[in-house]
């Protein structure tokens, strides 16, 4: 799996690309907590998704063990770019009650307020 | 069709996990499945094989998990099996508020149970869980 992070204001751009299993799971889980640790001012998540083939409910946990953090932090999540499978996924979960999707990473930076900057 | 059947064994490591899915759903594809259910399919086998690694052995490396699979008429038939430590309540972990421990929340049973035909969850406290499951394909279910 391959993470690419970017701040932008209060939101964590998370890039993912590859399958988001039990066995992927901890990178991700630990790439974003090392942002949420370091930037006390984060308070908002975009997860682009386009490169994920599959995701599994260890990726929802990591998604949803994240959500609970920036929730805290009056913050929000948003996923860009899912397929049809990874949606039916997040419906399946709850997910979708969570948060909100958008189809383009760059339509959630502008629901956001980040985009262009 | 005569029945076709394959065997596989793995250790209990993370890392075997998206073999299994993938062994899975090449096999699954000799029957007439569309690709949305092949990806159900993946799902359910991948969070059959996490509880194995995760509940029935807790993160022990070196058990063994069994999956078996058949293919009769349009039936496609898989089981994953460890021998860990068993379930002692499984119509609580059927529930998907069931805590794990882990972030998980007992969605992978959920999953499993949506995206198959049948489902059976056959285990013994100290000895080991069972988890049967069928699917066919819809366009002839």
């Amino acid at each position: 799996m391959e993470l690419a992070f970017e701040k932008k204001n209060d939101t964590l751009i998370v890039r993912i690309k590859g399958e988001l299993d039990m066995h992927t799971a901890d990178d991700l889980r630990q790439g974003i907590e090392r942002y949420l640790q370091d930037f006390p001012s984060l308070k908002n998540m975009i997860l682009e998704l386009k490169g994920v083939g599959f995701i599994d409910s260890s990726g929802v946990g990591v998604i949803l063990g994240r959500y609970k953090t920036l929730r805290q932090r009056n913050g929000k999540i948003g996923a860009a770019a899912l397929s049809p499978s990874i949606k039916r996924i997040f419906e399946l979960s709850g997910m979708l009650k969570i948060m909100s999707v958008y189809d383009t990473l760059t339509d959630a930076e502008r629901a956001f307020g980040i985009a262009g900057r | 069709m005569a029945k076709n059947s394959v065997k596989m064994e793995m250790t209990s490591r993370g890392e075997n996990i998206a073999f299994a899915r993938v062994a899975v759903a090449a096999f699954a594809a000799q029957l007439d499945f569309t690709l949305a259910e092949i990806e159900e399919i993946k799902v359910a086998i991948s969070e059959a094989v996490s509880n194995c690694v995760i509940h029935g052995y807790q993160n022990r490396p070196d058990e063994m998990i069994v999956i078996a699979m058949s293919i009769e008429e349009n039936r496609l038939q898989m089981s994953v099996e460890d021998f860990g430590i068993g379930i002692e309540d499984i119509e609580a972990a059927m529930q998907p508020s069931f805590t794990t421990g882990e972030e998980r929340m007992g969605l992978g049973l959920v999953f499993i149970n949506s995206f198959m035909t049948e489902m059976e969850l056959i285990s013994t406290p100290g000895k080991g869980t069972l988890v049967r499951m069928v699917k066919i394909p819809e366009n002839l279910a």
